[in-house]
């Protein structure tokens, strides 16, 4: 057992305290000896980027994965939960951001089921939606009860949501990335009964990625890196460069530009004017030349992935305009961004990019096949050539094109998709961290791969969270922040982590 | 082709019990011009229900079902001998029920792409009004047809084969032409194995699922004019009842997946012959034949329970703790 | 706008009971002696035994599933009850409960199989199809008439009514069971899981709902229909055969549906599914006054139906979901 640490001063005695909490997941270690602790009646913010363990930190809270090392106490008693209903039953509620209610089934009942008010043996309406009003009173929240929840904003729902968990008594509430989909005005809302809840004593664990909400709603944070705690700070004694720098971490090494000079770029590929989706990315303006790397910085949720896909038409977009070489294109689909010479390398390689049954020559061969259609095979000898030859200059291992790609190590998996696109040959090759989650060695290839192909005259979108691995390959930096782009800066001498950090913490703004 | 290895030994161990209770079981022979054995009847009557498994397949490798494949082989049975019975010339009898056939799968393929409606309630519209349809056609009388180009197709015979079976070669062919040899088969499993991966690779989706609805209907429109040429005659309310399942029964044991992706039209094939040696196995092993279908609710589950994620891992897991326990206890 | 949406609910079962109307109303004036309380009461007596299989249908059906066995099953309790009664003399008052209780066992395990092992509902209920009519054959090839004494008097009993007007038993049974239906869907616990779990089977877990048992459950309630269902059959046609009630799932299932409840689950009423039925039995009534219609326009009306209100659900959710 461990020893009780010294008391920290002048703090109430936290509702839940986590001590050195580790997980290891087959391949990586999630969470190494994190320490986290939540006070009674703060909003206590959960800081770091993609894989820094939020999320499994707040699924080892909640009884979705057992911890492997390290204890959690609630009210300073040990406990264990199985699953995220008993962590419910003992007080501790989770709301997500996909809120899971059923929308089918009315304000009322969301907030009670399973648990319904009963007179002789039957579900009493009229006491439920009584009660259901009164509670959501409480929450400044007027609706009408007995309505779908489908009738109702994501918001509202989520305020529903809220509800349930605070009459199911909760003391500690989760909200996991709630405002990711919400308006100005749905936060302000959410805030106000934020507010509420912490009045009454209640402990809020919140994650966003707005640096603005934490700063607003916030008391406290704990940042998270790479499984470790980076340490947890007063929200008023920390300042958002500091914070930046402390969930992307630097490391103080000379930084080395994989690019030669500077070269000067005056073919432009692709121009986006205007360009926006409601809800997504606010209206961004941005040329990408040809040979030029432009690279995307920005904290996970910025953002970056939303531009990338209204560039290749993944998503409808609501406004604005593309011009590929000059004269105006309608990019309504991947197949119309294809056409024009656009190829994009997804960040989730699992939902959507590679098909796990298929092989790695077919998942190779897959967007080469679809713009010839199904009549036009590409013949075997072709295939097994420009198979061969991307598994020999990508070192994808094992170099067996028959493998089923579901059975290769992310890197791995990552190299079949990047080949994929190469043998199109594209003009423009967007890749949406393309580095995420695999080895060094195959990191240092991927990038010295866009170097090489940039030299080649291929322009080159690099969307990375590491901002040191975008000052290394991009020609210019595009900054990105709560959703609108908010710089663009040419990479220079003068530019370093520390000035793209604070471009990020300010927003652009002097 | 491990893939195929358990319907192998199944169809191998239904051969088996065959020989044993039918010492000739195996021997073919030529009478009068023509192929005998009980073989070649396996393969003669189960290949309308082998078309209709192989265009199942498709279907289901998209992710999708077909149930209204029945109603389109009583359709295109009923439509076929209604021409033929009014003097339309064979060759006009089978073209109008083949384009019928393909014309009602684009309406399935067209509510399920483009309509959005989920397969298995797209294609119940069909199978409901497609037999009354089907009824229509033929004004609820059995049709009996008396053409000896027409009783080819289900129960001739060319160069001493059944042409039954030569049609269903010649389908099998085009069928693993256009999706081994022509990119359609990969185009289908990964249209099936990851929706959205495939439309961010530039596949046309809706294109293909509703060629492969047209295709299935197509399957089924042939075994239709099989079945009908077989008994000279087309009955709208009975002719491949049932079908579907057979053919989804079928595709199943052949190991392709109902959730979509891979799919093996080999598989598919051994599955069909399952089922049909089941039927003449029990026949020839004197259990009543009524039995078939207990048979087959038992390969169901049984096939079902061992591509379950769910039941392997309960298996596994009880027989990894036992394991364990006996590691303990030694 | 959402005092509109809290009686949305309403509105698909209002359009069947519309369409009922309408086709009473078309029927009474084109056809002589149509517009009776009679010919209702008659839909009824037809039917009595589809509404009940359709009770149950409707209960797997708002959890998202599907049960393709209750045909089979409603067969197979035909079959047991009239060999019972007829082979070794069992009275009736030992066979029913028998049969209610073989009905709801295999929808049981149907639904421990399709709860435990993760395997669609459609392939374990096609199963249970081919073992239940399997099962049918087994037992006898030929059709077994019902001579029971009891059991024949009970089944051609006529309740009259005021007015000259007259139901069966089975209407009164049938009654019963959507009324108890209609609560349990309404008032208690399990019901209101039967909605959520239909909703989204994930929220209805992570908001501590027993989905797994709920969904054992209503299988379980579908084989008892379809067992009360096969006896309702037996006092209709005094006989258990195995080619009895072929299809019925179908009609049941095109009953739910047009009865405005959603195929994809959590949203329908049972006051939906007693019109849908009534829907179906009124054109059988109509295409009989017709003469001249023959009864496969029905198929061809209900798949029409089926066509409409399914496309009219797609429209209406992707409204809804924005």
């Amino acid at each position: 057992m461990k020893k009780e640490r010294d008391v920290v001063m002048a703090v109430p005695e936290p509702i839940l305290r986590m001590t050195g909490i580790g997980k290891q997941f087959p391949g990586v270690k999630a969470l190494d000896g994190v320490d986290f602790r939540l006070l009674p009646g703060e909003v206590h913010a959960l800081m770091g980027e993609n894989g820094a363990g939020k999320s499994t930190l707040i699924k080892v809270l909640t009884g979705v994965h057992p911890v492997d090392t390290g204890t959690i106490d609630l009210d300073g008693v040990p406990v264990a939960f199985t699953g995220p209903l008993e962590a419910q039953r003992a007080g501790i509620s989770t709301v997500y951001q996909e809120v899971n209610l059923c929308t089918n089934l009315s304000v009322a009942e969301n907030i009670f089921i399973g648990r319904e008010p009963r007179k002789r043996g039957r579900i009493d309406w009229k006491r439920m939606r009584a009660r259901a009003a009164e509670l959501l009173a409480r929450l400044d929240l007027d609706l009408d009860v007995s309505a779908p929840l489908e009738a109702y904003s994501l918001a509202v729902r989520q305020m529903v949501a809220i509800a349930r968990a605070v009459d199911i008594e909760a003391r500690v509430l989760i909200l996991d990335e709630p405002t990711s989909s919400l308006d100005a005005g749905e936060v302000a809302q959410l805030f106000k009964v934020m507010r509420t809840l912490k009045g009454e004593g209640i402990a809020i664990l919140f994650v966003s990625h707005f640096l603005d909400q934490i700063y607003e709603i916030a008391d406290r944070m704990t940042i998270l890196r790479n499984g470790r705690r980076v340490g947890e700070y007063l929200v008023s004694e920390l300042s958002q460069v500091e914070l930046v720098g402390k969930m992307i971490g630097q490391e103080l090494k000379e930084l080395e530009r994989l690019h030669g000079e500077a070269k000067r770029f005056d073919a432009p590929l692709v121009e986006a004017r205007e360009l926006g989706r409601p809800g997504a990315i606010e209206p961004f303006t941005l040329t990408i030349h040809e040979g030029e790397v432009v690279g995307l910085a920005g904290l996970l949720g910025s953002g970056r992935t939303e531009v990338a896909r209204l560039l290749f038409g993944a998503d409808h977009a609501g406004g604005g305009e593309i011009a590929v070489g000059g004269t105006p294109a309608a990019l309504r689909t991947p197949r119309a961004a294809m056409g024009h010479g656009i190829a994009f390398c997804s960040e989730d390689r699992k939902a959507d990019g590679l098909v796990p049954d298929l092989t790695v020559r077919e998942n190779i061969i897959l967007a080469l096949q679809a713009t010839r259609g199904w009549t036009r095979p590409v013949p075997r000898e072709q295939q097994d050539a420009l198979v061969g030859k991307y598994i020999k200059a990508l070192k994808i291992s094992p170099p067996h094109p028959e493998h089923l790609v579901r059975n290769l190590s992310g890197g791995n998996q990552q190299k079949v998709l990047l080949a994929r696109w190469l043998i199109l040959e594209p003009r423009l090759l967007i890749l949406d961290e393309p580095t995420r989650g695999i080895d060094v060695g195959a990191k240092a290839e991927i990038q010295r791969l866009v170097v090489e192909l940039s030299d080649g005259g291929m322009a080159v979108l690099f969307i990375s969270a590491e901002l040191e691995e975008v000052l290394r390959l991009s020609h210019k930096v595009g900054v990105l922040r709560d959703r609108r782009l908010v710089a663009q800066l040419p990479n220079d001498e003068e530019l370093t982590t520390e000035v793209l950090m604070e471009t990020i913490a300010s927003g652009g703004r002097p | 082709m491990r893939r195929l290895l358990w319907p192998l030994v199944i169809l191998a161990a239904l051969l088996a019990v065959n020989v044993l209770f039918t010492p000739g079981f195996f021997s073919i022979q030529v009478r009068e011009g023509h192929l005998y054995g009980s073989l070649i009847d396996i393969l003669r009557f189960g290949a309308p229900l082998i078309l209709v498994a192989l265009g199942m397949t498709l279907v289901i490798a998209t992710g999708g079902i077909d149930l209204s494949v029945g109603s389109v082989v009583a359709i295109s049975g009923a439509l076929a001998c209604l021409q033929i019975s009014q003097d339309a010339g064979v060759f006009t009898a089978v073209v109008l029920a083949l384009g019928l056939s393909v014309a009602l799968g684009v309406w399935n393929g067209f509510l399920v792409a483009n309509a959005g409606i989920q397969p298995i309630i797209a294609t119940l519209i069909l199978m409901v009004a497609g037999r009354g349809l089907a009824q229509l056609i033929t004004d609820g009388q059995i049709i009996t047809v008396n053409d000896p180009a027409f009783k080819l197709i289900g129960g001739g015979y060319l160069l001493t084969v059944p042409f039954g079976i030569l049609l269903v070669l010649a389908v099998l062919a085009v069928t693993a032409f256009l999706t081994r040899r022509l990119a359609l088969g990969m185009l289908i499993e990964a249209v099936g194995g990851n929706a959205e991966a495939s439309r961010l690779a530039g596949i046309r989706a809706r294109g293909i699922i509703v060629m492969v609805y047209a295709f299935a209907a197509l399957c089924a429109g042939v075994a239709g004019l099989m079945i009908s040429s077989n008994v000279s005659s087309a009955d709208g309310n009975n002719a491949g009842l049932w079908i579907e399942l057979d053919a989804i029964l079928a595709v199943v044991i052949g190991g392709t997946s109902l959730a979509g992706g891979r799919f093996s039209l080999a598989g598919t094939v051994l599955g069909a012959l399952i089922i049909q040696t089941l039927t003449t196995t029990i026949y020839s092993i004197g259990v009543p034949p009524e039995t078939t279908l207990l048979f087959k609710a038992l390969v169901v589950t049984v096939v079902c329970l061992l591509q379950s994620a769910a039941f392997r891992e309960k298996v596994f897991k009880r027989r990894a703790r036992t394991a364990g326990a006996q590691e303990v206890a030694a | 706008m959402s005092a509109l949406a809290s009686r949305q609910r309403y509105l698909p079962a209002l359009v069947t009971g519309c369409l009922f109307a309408a086709m009473f109303v078309a029927g009474g004036i084109r056809y002589e002696g149509f517009a009776s309380g009679q010919v209702i009461l008659n839909v009824f007596v037809d039917n009595a035994f589809l509404l009940v299989v359709a009770v149950g249908m409707t209960f797997v059906i708002l959890t998202g599933g599907i049960d393709l066995s209750v045909g089979s099953v409603v067969a197979l309790s035909t079959m047991i009850a009239a060999t019972l009664m007829s082979g070794p003399g069992w009275p009736p008052y030992v066979v029913i409960p028998l049969v209610l209780l073989i009905g709801s066992g295999l929808g049981l395990v149907m639904g421990y199989i399709i709860h435990a092992f993760d395997i669609q509902p459609f392939i374990v209920t096609l199963a249970g199809m081919f073992l239940a009519r399997g099962l049918c054959y087994t037992i006898g090839t030929e059709s077994v008439p019902i001579e029971d004494a009891t059991f024949t008097a009970f089944a051609q009993t006529r309740i009259d009514l005021f007015a000259e007007m007259w139901i069966s038993p089975s209407v009164i049974i049938a009654a019963v069971v959507v009324a108890v239906a209609a609560y349990v869907l309404h008032y208690t616990r399990l019901g209101r899981a039967v909605y959520a779990t239909g909703g989204s089977e994930q929220s209805a877990l992570l908001m501590g709902l027993p989905v797994g048992r709920t969904k054992i459950a209503v299988y379980t309630i579908s084989g008892f229909c379809s067992a009360l269902g096969g006896v309702l059959l037996s006092f209709y046609m005094l006989s258990g055969y195995g080619l009895h009630a072929v299809g019925m799932e179908l009609d049941a299932i095109a009953a739910v549906v047009i009865g405005g409840t959603l195929l994809t689950g959590g949203s329908g009423l049972l006051l939906g599914t007693v019109l849908g039925v009534l829907v179906l039995g009124l054109i059988q009534t109509i295409i009989s006054f017709e003469g001249t219609l023959s009864s496969w326009w029905t198929k061809i009306f209900i798949g029409l139906l089926l066509f409409v209100f399914i496309v009219l659900q797609r429209l209406f959710s992707s409204r809804s979901s924005r």
